[in-house]
C-alpha cells in the first residue's frame, strides 16, 4: 500500500474545471443529433404547410394527383404504401420467425453462424441492388405468366379481361378481377410486394433470433423433461415468452417497409390512381417522393410531395416508438 | 434417469404418431422457410457475377460513362464520387456519433441522456429518402446540387448507428479500468479520451465501417442532393455521382450497355459492402 494522496479525494479537485469543457463539448456535439431532429421537423413542416394549407385534411382522404391542374390528394398512395407494407408483413413475418427458429433452435453451431450471417447480409443488400435484381429477373417471370393469361386457348379469360377492364375503367374493381392480370408488363404492385417481403425478413428475422436466444434455457428443459417434442417446445414455451419482443422486430420491418424507396419506385410502376388490380401499377408515398420530387416545379406540387414525406417521417417516428416498447418490455432485465 | 426404468419399462404415452408427425413436419417447414430466406442473397450474387462480371475491367475503373447509347465507358465518376462523399459524411456522421456514444455512455445521469437517447433511436427509423429531403431544404434550396448536400444527407444517416455502437461498446469498458484511471488522478475527461475509448477502438469502428456499408448503397437521399454528374467531379460544391446512382440510372435505362453498367456497379457495390461489413466483423468478433 502506498501513501495516501494528499490531494483531498473530494470530486472539485483541480480538472473540475477540464472535466466541464469537455462535458460541454460532448453535449454541443451530441446535441446536433436532436437539432438534426427538430431542424428535420421544421424544414418538413415549413415545406408541407402550402400543401396542408390548401388543401386540409382532403389531402389524407382524397385520391385525385393531378400536377396539371394542381391538385392533389394523397389516398392512392398511402393506401399503396398500407398495402404493399402490410402484405409483405403478412408474407414475410411467419418465413422470418421460421428463420430465426432454424438458426436460434435446429441448426447445429457450425450451420447456425453462417446461416445467421448471410441473413444479415440480405440487410446489407442495397435497395436499388434489389431493384434491378426484380425489374431483370423477377419481372420477366411474371410477365411470362401474365402473357400465358391471355393465351387464346383460353377465351374465356380474355372475356374476364374485357370485363374487368370495363370495371376498372370506372375507377372499380371486384375480389376477382382484382386477381387478373392488367398488363403483360411483370412490373407493378404484385411485383412491389414480392421483392419488399424479401427486403424486410432480415429485420424481423434478426430481432426475433436475439429474443428467442432469450428465453432462458429452463424454459426449454422443463419442456423437454416433461417429454415434449421439440416444435412442442418451441410452440409452446418459446414463441409465447418472445412474442413481445419478435412482435418488436415485427414492427420494427414495417417501418422498414413503409419507408423503403427505390426498389420500390423501379419496379411499381408509378401510378397515381387508386390499386384495381394486384398485377396493375400503383404507387407508394416513397416512390412519389424518388419519381416526382425531382421534377416538381410548381410550389403546390413540390410542397404536396414534401408533405407525403412529413407524414412519413411522423408514420416512422410512431412505428420506431412503438418497437421501442415493445423491445424494451420484454427484454428480461438484467440481461442489457 | 434412474435403473428402475431400464428395468421395468412403465407404460408412458410415449410420442404418439401423431405428434412425431407433426414434429417432422414442422421442422421440415423451418428448414424450407430457412431455404427460402436465403435463396434471393444467393440468387442475386450469382446473377449479378454472371451479368457483371464481364463489363469489370480496366476500362470500368479508369473511364467516365460513354454517352447514351454508346458502348464502352466506365464508371469511375461513380467510384471516386462515392468515395468522396462517403468521406465527408463520415467526418460528420461519426464525430457526432461518437460524441452522441460517449455522451449516453459516460454521463448516463445527465438530464439530457434520455432525449438524446430516444431521439438518436428514432432517427435510425426515418426513412433514407426522407432525410434526402431534409438535405434538399437545408442546402440544394440555397445552394443549388451538390455533393456536400449528398455527403450531408449520408452523414445523417450514419449518426444513429454509430451512436449505438459507440454507447454499447463503451458500456462493455469495465467499470474498474475508469476507477483505475480517477484513481491515478486523471481528470474524467481523460479517463475517458485516454483510456476508455482506446480501449472501445475496435469496436467502434467497427460501428463505423457498419455505417459506412449502410450508408453506401443508398441512392434515394443521393437523387435530389448530388443529383449525379457524368464527369469525374472534386469539387462539393458541384453536383457529384454515386454508384447506387449510377445503377439507379443504368437499371432504369432502355439501353444495353447501360444496363449492362448497371449490373457491374451492383456487383462492385455489394462485393465493397460485404468486405466492409465482413471486416468489421473480423474486427471485433461480435455484432
Amino acid at each position: 500500500m502506498s501513501e495516501p494522496a494528499r490531494r483531498l479525494p473530494t470530486r472539485s479537485g483541480m480538472s473540475s474545471g477540464s472535466d466541464r469543457v469537455f462535458q460541454s463539448l460532448i453535449l454541443i456535439l451530441a446535441s446536433v443529433i436532436v437539432l438534426v431532429f427538430v431542424v428535420s421537423l421544421y424544414l418538413l413542416g415549413k415545406d408541407s404547410w402550402p400543401a396542408l394549407q390548401r388543401f386540409g385534411t382532403e389531402f389524407f382522404t382524397t385520391r385525385t394527383w393531378n400536377p396539371v391542374n394542381g391538385t392533389f390528394g394523397a389516398a392512392a398512395m398511402i393506401i399503396g404504401t398500407l398495402v404493399t407494407s402490410f402484405v409483405a408483413l403478412v408474407i414475410s413475418v411467419p418465413l422470418a420467425i421460421a428463420s430465426a427458429l432454424f438458426v436460434a433452435e435446429y441448426a447445429p453451431r457450425w450451420l447456425a453462424n453462417p446461416v445467421g450471417y448471410l441473413i444479415e447480409l440480405l440487410a446489407a443488400i442495397p435497395s436499388v441492388v434489389y431493384g434491378l435484381w426484380a425489374l431483370f429477373v423477377i419481372a420477366p417471370v411474371l410477365a411470362r405468366w401474365q402473357i400465358t393469361f391471355f393465351n387464346p386457348e383460353y377465351p374465356e379469360r380474355l372475356a374476364l379481361y374485357t370485363k374487368c377492364a370495363g370495371i376498372w375503367a370506372n375507377d372499380q374493381t371486384t375480389l376477382q378481377c382484382f386477381f387478373v392480370p392488367s398488363s403483360g408488363a411483370g412490373r407493378g404492385l404484385a411485383l412491389a410486394i414480392i421483392i419488399l417481403t424479401v427486403m424486410i425478413l432480415p429485420y424481423t428475422a434478426s430481432v426475433a433470433r436475439d429474443v428467442i436466444r432469450l428465453v432462458p434455457a429452463d424454459q426449454r428443459e422443463a419442456m423437454y423433461a416433461l417429454g415434449a417434442t421439440k416444435w412442442e417446445v418451441i410452440s409452446r414455451a418459446i414463441l409465447p415468452y418472445a412474442r413481445a419482443g419478435i412482435m418488436g422486430g415485427v414492427i420494427l420491418a414495417l417501418g422498414r417497409a413503409l419507408g423503403e424507396t427505390l426498389a420500390v419506385a423501379m419496379v411499381i410502376g408509378d401510378s397515381q390512381d387508386i390499386i384495381k388490380s394486384l398485377w396493375g401499377n400503383a404507387s407508394t408515398m416513397a416512390s412519389v417522393i424518388a419519381n416526382q420530387f425531382g421534377d416538381a416545379q410548381e410550389t403546390l406540387h413540390r410542397s404536396s410531395v414534401v408533405t407525403l414525406g412529413f407524414i412519413l417521417f411522423f408514420v416512422s417516428v410512431g412505428v420506431n416508438l412503438l418497437a421501442r416498447v415493445l423491445i424494451q418490455r420484454l427484454t428480461p432485465k438484467g440481461t442489457r | 434417469m434412474s435403473t428402475a426404468t431400464s428395468a421395468k419399462p412403465r407404460p408412458t404415452p410415449g410420442l404418439s404418431p401423431a405428434r412425431k408427425a407433426q414434429n417432422a413436419v414442422m421442422g421440415g417447414l423451418i428448414l424450407l422457410a430457412t431455404l427460402l430466406v436465403v435463396a434471393p442473397l444467393i440468387l442475386i450474387f450469382v446473377y449479378l457475377i454472371r451479368e457483371g462480371l464481364s463489363a469489370v475491367n480496366l476500362n470500368f475503373f479508369t473511364k467516365v460513362p460513354a454517352p447514351e447509347g454508346e458502348a464502352g465507358g466506365g464508371l469511375l465518376n461513380a467510384i471516386v464520387g462515392s468515395l468522396y462523399m462517403l468521406g465527408m459524411a463520415s467526418v460528420f456522421g461519426v464525430l457526432i456519433g461518437i460524441a452522441g456514444g460517449i455522451f449516453l455512455a459516460e454521463y448516463p445521469r445527465h438530464p439530457l441522456m434520455p432525449t438524446i437517447r430516444l431521439v438518436s433511436d428514432v432517427l435510425a427509423g426515418i426513412p433514407a429518402i426522407v432525410m434526402g429531403l431534409v438535405a434538399y431544404g437545408l442546402i440544394v434550396l440555397n445552394f443549388g446540387f451538390s455533393g456536400f448536400a449528398g455527403a450531408l444527407a449520408l452523414g445523417f444517416l450514419m449518426i444513429p448507428i454509430v451512436v449505438r455502437t459507440t454507447e454499447e461498446v463503451l458500456k462493455l469498458v469495465p467499470q474498474s479500468v475508469r476507477e483505475a484511471g480517477l484513481s491515478l488522478g486523471l481528470p474524467q475527461w481523460l479517463v475517458t479520451l485516454r483510456i476508455v475509448l482506446p480501449a472501445a477502438a475496435g469496436g467502434i469502428i467497427t460501428g463505423v465501417m457498419l455505417a459506412l456499408a449502410r450508408v453506401a448503397g443508398e441512392a434515394a437521399p443521393l437523387l435530389f442532393t448530388a443529383f449525379g454528374n457524368p464527369n469525374v467531379n472534386l469539387d462539393p460544391s458541384k453536383p457529384m455521382s454515386a454508384l447506387p446512382l449510377e445503377i439507379y440510372r443504368g437499371a432504369t435505362s432502355a439501353y444495353d450497355e447501360n444496363q449492362r453498367m448497371a449490373k457491374a456497379g451492383a456487383l462492385l457495390l455489394i462485393v465493397l459492402i460485404f468486405a466492409t461489413s465482413l471486416l468489421a466483423r473480423r474486427f471485433s468478433r461480435k455484432v
